[in-house]
């Protein structure tokens, strides 16, 4: 089998399992759902733009390490041994980063949806703003997959995911924040070309490092 | 003695741009004035830690090839080195920083970059606490270290480019960097830097040579 067609058969799998349980999905739905409400019962209304914007990605920041954390926690040993013998480990990391976006593409949808529908809607430029936090959610999926990777290695991976992927993302969240807040105020698209180029740079360069350095990991 | 001249050389380039530092002429720079002399000190920390953390990155792709547990010592051991430069590079500054900007921490995008940095780094010791099992601990860490290093890079070199930072040098502050610092400050500036990167190196050794005969206790026992 060619490492197209295993990529392609590992992502339905994922789905499929998702699909079955639907556990994961839902939880983190709802996580997602109940964190905005806390927050709007807390702030009641935003009126300045950094706050909104802030606010909005450390919701998002979250929800998404919980959600990537058990990607690779969930299968039990036994059965990843079998995936080991049968597939090559770049196209397992290369399916699950996919999954992973698409995961947190829908994840993302639903939670700017419900915070726009709670909090009064402050963007200039919605549509951009809008290709921001898609382009946020495909780098959290590639960089939180290779470290949800790490962490499942260890003992409580849980609290070491935290530690691990927070120092690594800030960067991306520096460019993300930058990135949308030129796009709520809306400004000129050209303005953020900079920072569309460079996240596009650090996400082939963390989608490099993790199909060459996930084998290692792998072979444990 | 063939063997140590770069210790030597590494004291003497040390000691002569602390004593340089403080006495040779500097320009007279508005804002900066004669805190200028802290470039010899904290500048070359930054160097001391990149080089270090460059090593410990060099020393952990060859562990993932070798698997050679003195590759993974003398990752870790320069890793902890690079942390305790970063540490002593973020203290000059803060100092500098309160006589010069007002504040030890004014959110200038540099000083935050170089913070974040050595989280990751710290980030990096605590994982290699939670496991147990050397070659295991050895392996894994070794991915995170190389996993981290590029997004590094990207944080010290690129992020803090594009926005205005109030280092000298940087967004119309009076001041220097590789192209217009004053012709004055180079032959201690250059020395410095060379010194404390041997230093560094120096330290690293040691402290490998320490593990490397701990193990072998540990091995006996």
């Amino acid at each position: 089998m060619d490492l197209l067609n295993q990529v392609k058969f590992l992502i339905r799998k994922e789905i499929m399992l998702e699909w079955r349980s639907k556990y994961a999905l839902n939880g983190i739905l709802l996580y997602v759902v109940s964190t905005v409400f806390v927050c709007y019962l807390a702030f009641r209304e935003i009126t300045s733009p950094p706050t909104w914007n802030a606010l909005f990605w450390i919701i998002m920041l979250f929800a998404s390490v919980n959600a990537i954390t058990k990607s690779f926690i969930q299968e039990s040993r036994g059965r990843q041994l079998y995936y080991y013998t049968i597939t090559s480990a770049q196209a397992i990391i290369i399916s699950k980063i996919i999954y992973n976006i698409f995961l947190m593409l829908l994840l993302s949808a639903i939670a700017l949806g419900f915070y726009t529908l709670v909090f009064k809607n402050l963007l200039g430029d919605p549509l951009f703003y809008f290709f921001a936090v898609l382009l946020g959610s495909i780098s959290f999926a590639s960089v939180f997959t290779m470290i949800s990777g790490i962490a499942s290695k260890a003992n409580n991976a849980g609290g070491l995911m935290a530690i691990l992927s927070f120092p690594v993302i800030i960067p991306l969240l520096v460019v993300l924040i930058k990135l949308s807040k030129n796009a709520m105020d809306g400004l000129d698209r050209s303005v953020s070309y900079d920072e569309i180029g460079v996240l596009i740079a650090i996400n082939i360069i963390v989608i490099t490092t993790s199909l060459l350095l996930f084998p290692y990991l792998w072979k444990d | 003695m063939n063997k140590n001249w770069w210790k030597i050389l590494a004291t003497v380039l040390v000691l002569y741009s602390i004593i340089a530092g403080f006495l040779f002429h500097v320009p007279a720079k508005p804002i900066l004035n004669e805190t200028i002399r802290n470039i010899h000190f904290h500048v070359p920390m930054w160097f001391a830690m990149i080089v270090m953390l460059t090593v410990s990155f060099i020393y952990s792709i060859r562990y993932l090839n070798s698997a050679n547990e003195n590759d993974d010592l003398m990752a870790v051991e320069s890793a902890n080195v690079g942390i305790i430069f970063g540490i002593l590079g973020l203290v000059t500054g803060a100092v500098w920083a309160k006589y010069t900007w007002g504040e030890a921490w004014s959110n200038d995008p540099k000083q935050n970059s170089a913070a974040i940095a050595l989280l990751v780094y710290l980030a990096y010791l605590v994982l290699r606490n939670s496991l147990e099992e050397e070659q295991k601990r050895g392996k894994i860490s070794a991915v995170y270290n190389i996993f981290a290093f590029p997004i590094m890079v990207v944080l010290l070199f690129i992020l803090p480019r594009m926005t205005d930072s109030l280092h000298p040098g940087n967004g119309g502050n009076p001041g220097f960097n590789t192209q217009d610092m004053a012709p004055e400050l180079r032959p201690v500036f250059y020395p410095a830097v060379l010194g404390w990167i041997l230093v560094s190196t120096w330290i690293t050794t040691i402290r490998y040579r320490i593990r490397k005969v701990e193990n072998r206790e540990n091995l006996i026992n």
